[in-house]
């Protein structure tokens, strides 16, 4: 398809903008302007929609593909959210911020309390702030506040290290490092679970948090997790939970009652709010009561008469992590989702999102080397080792789904895993869908073994074929030049 | 027990699954989970309906005030969204689909995001844009972070005329890094030009501005930029980039890391977000990027098609080592930014920015003929301007909140001594009728 920039014709314009009611300003001095006007598409309003309708269909999404992407929690995503956000587009954060400003944003900020306090619940934590924008941003967060509990015990200087295991996601490490701290990795033992006595050895007062993805990310529940705790909490490090598989598990056991201390929550995975193609998500941060006084401001905090105040002045603060409330579109969809499935109707969500990855686990274990074999939460993971023994890789599987009409699964993580299958179904997709998509993964299995080539060849379906990833890399061709 | 639409399945399908699985009952699934960690109480409340969902966000919606006309900025500006903006990015293609990892079956959101690089290397002037981050203020963070590995160097100067918002996320970023964060108060709402001389030395990673400024003024930071460089430091720019459709783009001025807000593009004000942060720089800081970058290739037949690329920059790679941790960023918000940009155009934005600077100045004119109120300095504004009130801000801009007006923002809180000060925001939206009597409201306030 052509860029927009290739179908520019000079003076073409794509909306008319209100006309002038008032005099023309004064020239500004010609130091300050700039010498040639941006050079952006212009195109007609019909030529553009076109242009865009155009490219969404050169896309997979929830709405027309399966999306077994695990870890990524892909459900569906409810229509009237979408309705829901809406009505808050015309509200300014600064009228919040200004003085006496509360008063005219009761609405948004209680929206914020609530669901600090909904979220406070499912986790069990004491406190939750809403103003992270993301997983990783939440992560950052997080362990910015343990930095500041430790600082405030007079520790930061002692401790240096962030103990994650091995198969966490790669931003555990990435946001650690961003709030000053060293690594140390533990392995995973052959029950699919970080190696306890390598944990232990590990352990020293010098750790200040261990971050945990619970269940983990070959989706097993990790049966130590209170005796990890436990030893974490007898070095004074504080208990990181990574809110990304929150989805198998509501209702039915709260990282705070574990011993967790601090959690951030992926509101576009577990409560239902759409990637948008790589976001906008949302990160809310639970912290246990000796963690809320390093929260981030503004803080909205309730009077005794009920009227939502926001507090700057707290000295023990980590500061701003964010411009203003976090990402609040994101999270009205997220309330909305809340209040609208209530109690029963979140169980039932963590409850048919571990029976489909059971169920799918069962049908493909035949096919597909399964190198943990246990009961396994929202996700399972498999490796494509037995189909490596034909030439065939994670890859080509993923590319051979593609052309059936399927996401692929993720691939290639967790990195534990050689030739990782991560899928991860969710438990908005019917029995029928799930069916025909382990239909379509065992005849993949199949054609491993009757003609690799096919897979290799994969996908032939699609606008493009397999594309020169070290081209792109060794180009860096970022923008149209033309 | 099936009694949401959003669980598919019938008992007898869970039935049959079950007896796949070779368990009795769903509870048996959770047998891994230790019995005495298990959730003893679940407090939500009990679901509701779709419709009653909707009811009641509208009623939270109710308890805002409602029909505001602003004036207040402060880094999200109240600017119009073309219909083709909501139409286009609320394409459940778009909105409903993953980070496109898997590039055939992304081409959609890659192509989308090659253009929206496009869109903001041409804007700012510069070689390369990634693919989207957080907001404005993270984004300076980002910066920051990315001088700090380019320079080796530990020193981060920022101009107090930046937003006070993006310098504290600024700070929160950098706080654990043994990084020194030098803070130059604003001199009449300008760059303290001799203050920053005398801090400039080879420990310097780079100097952050803004412009124009929080106090709206529009500065020229061709000279700054050949000092900073002097000294081997990066110049880092944080602009609005509605108004680069007429000023000065940061490549021309000589910044070397540009990033903002991109709110303004076909973002609503949606009480702070979602929004997107951009970041441009020249090429060669290329590899020290933060966050998605994506790139031009060609598949196995020549056709041309897009990609992520330079992964090894980030974290689900190179793990602590990575350029940042971002994952997720803010990938609609950021093709709206790009529909807005394509929609306007190149003509477009050049015409709402001129739109802007002529409600603004005619405002301004307005304002500083009330008896008492003065125009802070004589500096250059684009659409925002700081007026100086003959009594403390905070009083009056609460009471004309009550009477639906929102005035503008304050200075007090954020700079001392400025306690009469007020910034005014106009944008194309406000009629002239409702700069009118604005105006009037605010002489009746303060004359009597």
């Amino acid at each position: 398809m052509q860029l927009i920039y290739e179908q520019s014709v000079a003076g073409r314009r794509g909306v008319k903008l209100p006309k002038s009611d008032v005099p023309t300003a004064s020239a500004l001095p010609t130091s300050l302007l700039r010498k040639e006007k941006a050079g952006l598409a212009e195109v007609s309003e019909l030529d553009l929609v076109r242009h865009f309708t155009n490219l969404s269909r050169r896309n997979f999404s929830v709405d027309t593909n399966f999306y077994p992407l695990g870890s990524c929690t892909m459900k569906y995503n409810a229509k009237v959210l979408e309705n829901a956000a809406t009505l808050f587009a015309p509200f300014h954060p600064m009228t919040a911020l200004l003085p006496g400003g509360v008063d005219f944003c009761q609405g948004t900020l209680g929206m914020l309390y609530d669901l600090g306090q909904l979220l406070a619940d499912i986790t069990g934590m004491d406190e939750v702030t809403t103003q992270p924008l993301a997983g990783a941003h939440g992560e950052m967060t997080g362990i910015m506040l343990v930095s500041a509990y430790h600082a405030a015990k007079g520790n930061k200087a002692k401790k240096k290290y962030v103990v994650v295991p091995d198969s966490s996601h790669g931003t555990n490490p990435a946001s650690a490092a961003i709030a000053g701290y060293e690594i140390i990795t533990v392995p995973t033992a052959s029950y699919g679970d970080m190696d306890l006595e390598l944990f232990k050895a590990a352990m020293t007062d010098e750790v200040a948090a261990v971050m945990m993805t619970c269940p983990n990310t070959l989706g097993l529940f990790n049966p130590h997790i209170k005796e990890i705790s436990d030893i974490a909490h007898s070095h004074d490090a504080l208990m990181y939970y990574d809110g990304a598989n929150l989805n198998a598990i509501m209702g039915k056991v709260k990282p705070g009652d574990v011993g967790f201390d601090v959690i951030h929550v992926n509101l576009h995975k577990t409560f239902g709010t759409p990637h948008g193609g790589g976001g906008p998500g949302s990160g809310p941060v639970g912290v246990k009561k000796a963690l809320v006084p390093f929260l981030p401001q503004p803080r909205i905090v309730m009077d005794d008469d009920g009227k939502l105040l926001l507090e700057t002045d707290n000295k023990g603060t980590i500061g701003r992590t964010a411009n203003f409330f976090g990402n609040f579109g994101v999270m009205a969809k997220a309330y909305a989702y809340i209040i609208m499935l209530g109690r029963e109707g979140l169980i039932q969500v963590s409850e048919q999102a571990v029976l489909n990855a059971n169920y799918i686990k069962e049908k493909l274990k035949p096919y597909y080397d399964l190198p943990y074999d246990m009961t396994c939460m929202h996700e399972c993971v498999f490796s494509a080792s037995k189909q490596l023994e034909h030439g065939v890789h994670a890859i080509d599987i993923a590319k051979f789904l593609i052309d059936k009409g399927y996401h692929p699964p993720t691939v290639y993580f967790p990195m534990i895993v050689k030739e990782a299958i991560m899928i991860e179904p969710t438990e908005t997709e019917s029995k029928a869908a799930m069916d025909d998509f382990i239909a379509v993964m065992i005849e993949a299995a199949r054609t491993a073994e009757s003609n690799p080539q096919a897979l290799h060849d994969a996908p032939l379906t699609m606008p493009i074929s397999r594309l020169d990833e070290t081209k792109a890399a060794r180009e860096q061709h970022v923008c149209c030049t033309g | 027990m099936n009694d949401s639409h959003y669980c598919p399945h019938t008992p007898e399908e869970i039935a049959e699954m079950l007896s796949v699985i070779g368990v009795a009952t769903v509870e048996e699934l959770f047998a891994p989970i230790p019995a005495e960690l298990r959730a003893t109480t679940f407090n939500l409340p009990t679901g509701m309906s779709e419709f009653e969902t909707f009811s009641k966000m509208q009623a939270i919606a109710g308890e805002n005030s409602q029909g505001m006309t602003n004036f207040i900025g402060g880094g999200f500006y109240d600017h119009i969204i073309p219909a083709v903006v909501d139409h286009l990015s609320g394409r459940a293609e778009f909105y409903t689909a993953y980070t496109p990892y898997q590039p055939e079956c992304s081409q959609g959101t890659l192509q989308a995001l090659f253009e929206y690089q496009t869109a903001i290397c041409r804007l700012t002037g510069l070689d390369v844009s990634n693919a989207s981050l957080y907001d404005g203020g993270t984004a300076c963070a980002e910066a920051a972070m990315m001088a700090l590995r380019v320079t080796g160097r530990n020193k981060i100067v920022v101009d107090g005329c930046v937003s006070p918002f993006s310098r504290q996320v600024l700070k929160t970023y950098l706080f654990n890094q043994d990084v020194e964060v030098i803070e130059l108060a604003p001199l009449d709402g300008m760059l303290n030009r001799s203050e920053l001389t005398a801090v400039l030395d080879d420990s310097v990673a780079a100097v952050l501005v803004q412009n124009p400024n929080f106090f709206g003024n529009i500065e020229d930071f061709t000279a700054l930029a050949d000092q900073v460089h002097g000294i081997g430091a990066l110049l880092i720019g944080s602009v609005y980039p509605i108004s680069l459709g007429i000023l000065k783009s940061p490549g021309e001025v000589g910044i070397d890391i540009a990033v903002g807000d991109g709110q303004s593009l076909g973002n609503p004000l949606s009480f702070g977000g979602p929004s997107f942060g951009f970041i441009a720089a020249t090429k060669k800081y290329i590899r020290n990027m933060p966050g998605r970058i994506v790139g031009e290739t060609v598949d196995r037949n020549g056709k041309r098609g897009y990609v992520l690329t330079l992964q090894a920059r980030e974290q689900h790679i190179k793990r602590h080592k990575a350029t940042s941790n971002i994952c997720s960023n803010q990938g609609l918000c950021a093709l709206r930014g790009l529909i807005f940009l394509s929609s306007v155009g190149k003509e477009g934005l050049a015409e709402l920015a001129r739109l802007n600077r002529d409600k603004s100045e005619y405002a301004k004119g307005l304002l500083a003929k009330i008896p008492g109120v003065t125009v802070l300095q004589s500096a250059v504004t684009f659409n925002e301007f700081t007026v100086v009130l003959p009594k403390n801000a905070d009083s009056v801009v609460l009471t004309l909140l009550e009477r639906g007006i929102a005035a503008g923002v304050p200075l007090g809180q954020y700079y001392e001594g400025s306690e009469n000060c007020l910034v005014v925001t106009v944008t194309e939206k406000r009629t002239k009728k409702e700069i009118d009597l604005f105006a009037r409201e605010l002489e009746v306030l303060l004359c009597n």
